[in-house]
């Protein structure tokens, strides 16, 4: 969008494509200008790629047992071992990277579908709109965050759906926050106003010239909240509400693992580092990202 | 002041009565009769219709309701589905472990987190800033299980420094030697927030005119950096650590579970297997009990640190 009188002549969809590309050329150019969110999206593309490649590079089939080699240490068969009933601890651990990222992914998009609406929807409605949406939100913050994610998964049934319901709830509130009070702002800009003045429905203004603007700081946020929602979904795992077993999750491994503690410490002690790997790679990819965008903001996590 | 208080007290209530109503649907929602979850599968039809009678649950929604939320109010919160005992006993029992549990790693965190990010803002994109940086990042993105269970691993199995079940014996030493680890491990991760906070939060002081000042009439860096910035810093320091705090009672669940510490995490988890619907509607309503008494207290706190915060 470099001359306005070239936009008017655009066809409406690529009027459209140009409003969204806008916020997320804002994100690109925020992303290029820090090295440490380099280093972030490096990590984690990489267990990005090793979870898409999991059945070929896997040694082997994440549920054989190989009941003659249970509770094995690093080998040059088995190279991080096996655990309790003689499964491969390495392809269990690509093939958990799969959940993890899986339902980090599926819950963070949900939340941020769900809390940007609610968020901008208060914001440029403002009133009483504002305050019940608002309120119900920080109603669901007065939960510990895992305690109710704990207690709808346990009422629920622990599956994906569940699961990444259950997560997408929690960080709905944190969204519709961060959405909001850039509207509030944006609303009373003057393209806002011109919009008005030609005539433009509420939902166009909220969603064609609002969101785009509040785009980069609600990605931001989203890549250190899959941080917090992976984390969230490793607790719940071994906690015993995670993905049933036998397919392997990180945080079920662990729990399988701190049962046979003191025959095997590394059975929970690979997928804790694998875990830990994930979240730091998005904990710094986000961080960066923020430190970019807004210097304001340095330091305050997700969680 | 005093009114101020009593106002946040009576608009608390209104938020406990909306999560008393939460509670009490969510609970329902669950599949299963909970009278044939405590009886087991052979339990016969009579058996259960005279448990479901005692548990009230065949009277209508509504009068379960009434009954729930104007007896939770006066801090009646009904017998245990499972145990027969008062749930309020129960809670009131382990409740001094979680809050014990949770302050201790709170003072750990400030200890080491308000020194640390003060010395990175210092520093400022020095070595020992992007130091401080990376490994508070890194504490930050450990699940709580994961640092205790390192913690057990390296203290207690390998070195034997520590018991290996908390709460093996009574005592004040043995006590405080069951406390170390599991404060630690949720200590460290508070530390490492604590620290982010601290540096962004100094970070801005430090740009204020008023350190110019104290700088040009020569007043030494150490009084500006702790006596002037710091103070200054404080109020942003105290809000996310208020917040945190409701992040960390929830982290508190898997530090009791991996050190085998009794608490309101060990009893959430026995009430979620058994189905014990009034110990979890009671701790359920603790739970954000403490959440709003924290979100007070920070409140409070704003007017101890800075003497121009008004109450109104």
């Amino acid at each position: 969008m470099t001359v306005s009188t070239d936009f008017r002549v655009l066809t409406r969809k690529r009027k459209v494509a140009i409003l969204l590309s806008n916020g997320l050329r804002e994100t690109i150019k925020a992303f290029n200008s820090n090295k440490t969110s380099w280093v972030g999206l490096g990590l984690f593309m990489i267990v990005v790629v090793v979870a898409l490649l999991a059945s070929w590079i896997s040694p082997y089939d994440p549920i054989d047992q190989h009941i003659s080699n249970r509770l094995q240490g690093p080998s040059d068969d088995f190279l991080l071992g096996t655990d309790y009933f003689g499964r491969d601890i390495l392809s269990r651990l690509f093939y958990g990277a799969r959940i993890s990222l899986l339902i980090g992914l599926l819950s963070i998009t949900v939340a941020i579908v769900v809390g940007s609406f609610i968020g901008v929807v208060a914001g440029y409605f403002g009133g009483r709109v504002d305050l019940v949406l608002m309120q119900t939100m920080d109603i669901l913050l007065a939960f510990p965050s895992l305690i109710l994610g704990l207690i709808i998964v346990a009422m629920l049934g622990p599956s994906i759906t569940n699961l990444v319901i259950a997560i997408a709830l929690t960080a709905v509130p944190p969204f519709a926050r961060i959405a909001r009070s850039p509207t509030l702002i944006i609303k009373e800009r003057e393209f806002i106003e011109a919009g008005r003045s030609l005539g433009y429905s509420d939902a166009r203004l909220m969603g064609l010239h609002i969101l785009p603007n509040i785009l980069p700081e609600i990605l931001v946020m989203g890549s250190l909240w899959m941080a917090t929602a992976i984390r969230v979904e490793a607790s719940l795992a071994f906690i015993g509400l995670g993905v049933k077993p036998p397919t392997p999750t990180w945080g079920g491994m662990i729990r399988e693992g701190f049962e046979n503690i003191l025959d095997g410490p590394w059975l929970a002690v690979w997928p804790g580092l694998a875990i830990l790997v994930v979240v730091f790679s998005l904990n710094l990819l986000g961080d960066g990202l923020r430190d970019a965008i807004d210097p304001k903001l340095r330091g305050e996590g997700a969680e | 002041m005093y009114s101020y208080i009593i106002r946040r007290l009576l608009l608390s209530v209104v938020t406990l009565l909306a999560v008393l109503t939460l509670v009490f649907f969510l609970v329902r929602i669950v599949p299963g009769d909970p009278a044939q979850v405590i009886l087991g599968d052979h339990a016969t039809q009579q058996a259960i219709e005279a448990l479901r009678n005692r548990l009230g649950l065949n009277q209508p929604l509504y009068q379960q309701y009434w009954d729930f939320v104007s007896n939770a109010l006066v801090g009646d919160w009904g017998v245990s589905m499972v145990k027969g005992t008062p749930v309020f006993d129960e809670i009131v029992r382990v409740l001094p472990l979680t809050i014990e549990l949770t302050v201790v790693a709170l003072a750990i965190g400030i200890v080491v987190g308000v020194p640390l990010g003060t010395w990175a803002a210092v520093r400022r994109n020095r070595l020992a800033d992007y130091a401080i940086r990376v490994v508070s990042l890194l504490g930050l993105s450990f699940p709580a299980f994961v640092s205790a269970i390192l913690l057990l691993l390296i203290f207690s199995i390998q070195l034997a420094w520590f018991p290996v079940i908390s709460f093996a014996g009574t005592g004040l030493g043995n006590h405080f030697r069951s406390l170390v680890l599991p404060a630690l491990s949720l200590g460290l991760i508070m530390a490492a927030y604590v620290t982010r906070v601290t540096r962004s939060s100094m970070l801005e002081a430090l740009g204020q005119d008023y350190v110019r000042t104290a700088k040009a009439k020569g007043v030494p860096a150490s009084e500006i950096i702790w006596r002037h910035t710091l103070r200054n810093a404080l109020i942003p320091i105290v809000t996310v650590v208020g917040l945190f705090l409701g992040v960390q009672i929830g982290n508190s669940v898997l530090t009791e579970i991996v050190f085998n510490r009794p608490g309101l995490g060990k009893l959430i988890i026995g009430a979620l297997s058994q189905r014990d619907y009034t110990m979890l509607q009671g701790l359920m309503v603790v739970y954000t009990f403490i959440v709003v008494i924290v979100n007070i207290i920070t409140d409070l706190t704003y007017g101890l640190i800075d003497p121009r915060v008004k109450y109104e």
